[in-house]
């Protein structure tokens, strides 16, 4: 009796599950093969507001490039194009 | 023979000719030591996003060159003895940076072009009031 009981139970609205948009590395898209450290603006998209380098889990980046990233990255922040903390960066 | 790329920055005290004297003689250090310079970028007066030596600004250049190994380390030596130079970053180019920085040339280069292309109009067309007005 419990499986006709359990399809009884409807919902009003459809459930909504969460559809993971998928992760990319956007150097890998975009046929990026050089990772600028002359570029600032560029890189802050692979910071926090603190001016943290992110995760490649959270910005999908292959290892291949993040590993780049983070070169140009503490280049910028040795010629202080970028700095190594602040707050509100974005 | 490798891909070279130094950046320095130096003190925002300088004059115009003292910036171009200091380049010149860094220029002067990579060609007498056997290098080749392949490209030269005045970034001009840029703010610095965190002080360096108590000052907030700095004048940037940009030189790319091809040279020996060994040329680096009296470069960086005269960087260090330079109390001009506050800050400098010296490496060597991957394949990938090469074909980045000669694109990066070629895009420069253009616009370049174009600069030296606009004035000449303009001042062209002012030539033409002045003849005018006389």
């Amino acid at each position: 009796m419990a499986a006709p009981n359990q399809s009884e139970v409807r919902y009003l609205n459809p459930l909504s599950v969460d559809v993971k948009k998928k992760k990319y590395c956007r150097f890998k898209k975009l046929g990026i093969k050089y990772v600028d450290y002359k570029d600032p603006e560029f890189l802050k998209k692979f910071l926090n507001e603190q001016g943290k380098i992110l995760p490649r889990r959270l910005t999908g980046t292959s290892q291949k490039f993040q590993k780049k990233v983070a070169q140009a990255v503490k280049r910028a922040r040795h010629l202080a194009l970028l700095p190594f903390v602040t707050d509100m960066m974005k | 023979m490798n891909s070279y790329e130094t950046v320095f920055i130096a003190t925002p005290v300088l004059s115009d000719a003292q910036t171009k004297e200091l380049l010149g003689k860094f220029q002067g250090i990579i060609t007498e030591n056997g290098g080749q310079i392949t490209n030269t970028e005045e970034w001009g007066l840029k703010k610095l996003e965190y002080p360096i030596q108590k000052k907030s600004t700095g004048f940037y250049f940009l030189v790319e060159f091809e040279a020996e190994g060994t040329i680096i380390e009296t470069l960086e030596t005269q960087y260090r003895r330079d109390e001009r130079v506050i800050r400098f970053l010296t490496f060597r180019q991957d394949k990938h940076a090469i074909e980045y920085s000669a694109r990066r040339r070629a895009k420069l280069a253009g616009k370049a072009h174009e600069a030296a292309m606009a004035p000449k109009a303009e001042a062209a067309t002012e030539e033409t009031v002045k003849t005018v007005e006389e």
